[in-house]
């Protein structure tokens, strides 16, 4: 993967298949710190703990049709190389929460990405899901909450086209206030 | 038509058109957003299909996504459902693509067979 934010959606996926209607997101760059963590938490239908044991296995996976899973070993290998950890906390029945950590500076860290296409990327999968969004950048905060956009709404669902074009730009907008400046989050080459 | 039969026949067709598009039947476009689909591209492909949707004004196609589908190495792929036709798969769809895509087959309902992965007949 080349962004984080394709690795986000990958969780974000996850959260989907399994049945969640609220799902929060976390994104800390903390650059005194030299670490950079992300964490998705959801309320969907989470796994046994020995799911649990191997679900960074390729080779295990949920689904019957197939029998490799590789999103979460994609992101494990990710944040091994660069100096962090991948660690994931599931109660079935209650919900599953991963938690990524690597370190800011580290050559082999991918760039965020494109955080605001992900998210309504998700936001598209169903009108009644909800979003909790929070993302810290040293002392600079933005947050986002789906509920509050659908009550200004009323009855337009969240995922009209012309609902997600505007998202896009708002999210936009709220990430790169609270962004370093000259902080790149694109991939050079690309637009 | 001529015969109060034919009436009633034209009155079920209509109704039966009515109850179609009330139904929700409409255009689908879906997305395979699996973790090979997004390592593929496939939310640039899907951010494009909504940007150019909204550009038209073609508010009423539904935008939805699926997982892996077992052609991962065709990804990104893109099914576009008519109502009342096959269903077709794109395959190997990029951002600029994905928008033809909308202009020539959901605008207008002419598919583009090259860009197919189940070929139409």
């Amino acid at each position: 993967m080349e962004e984080l934010a394709m690795h986000l959606l990958d969780l974000l996926e996850n959260s989907l298949e399994a049945g969640a209607s609220e799902v929060s997101v976390f994104i800390h760059e903390d650059i005194a710190n030299n670490s950079l963590s992300l964490e998705v938490s959801d309320n969907g239908k989470g796994m046994s703990p020995e799911m649990l044991e191997q679900v960074c296995n390729p080779f295990v996976t949920s689904r019957t049709t197939r029998r490799f899973g590789l999103g979460l070993s994609l992101l494990k290998a990710t944040a091994e190389a660069c100096g962090g950890t991948l660690q994931v906390y599931s109660i079935q029945g209650k919900g599953t929460t991963v938690a990524a950590s690597m370190q800011y500076q580290h050559w082999d860290r991918p760039p965020l990405g494109d955080l605001a296409s992900t998210l309504i990327v998700f936001l598209s999968a169903s009108d009644t899901i909800a979003l909790n969004y929070k993302h810290i950048v040293n002392e600079r905060v933005f947050t986002f909450s789906s509920r509050e956009i659908a009550e200004l709404l009323d009855n337009i669902p969240l995922n009209h086209p012309q609902v997600l074009n505007w998202l896009r730009n708002y999210l936009t907008e709220g990430v790169k206030n609270i962004s370093l400046r000259g902080e790149q989050n694109e991939i050079p080459g690309r637009s | 038509m001529k015969s109060l039969e034919d009436l009633e026949n034209f009155k079920k067709e209509v109704l039966e058109k009515i109850k179609v598009r009330e139904s929700g039947e409409k255009i689908k476009v879906v997305i395979g957003m699996g973790t090979c689909g997004i390592a593929a591209g496939a939310r640039e492909v899907m951010t494009a299909v909504l940007d150019e949707l909204g550009k038209r004004n073609l508010n009423e196609v539904l935008v939805s996504q699926t997982g892996c589908i077992g052609m991962c190495g065709q990804e990104p792929l893109v099914d576009v459902i008519i109502p009342g036709k096959e269903k077709v798969t794109y395959g190997k769809v990029d951002a600029p693509k994905a928008k033809q895509i909308v202009a020539q087959h959901i605008a207008n309902g002419i598919p583009i067979n090259d860009w197919l992965v189940n070929k139409l007949e």
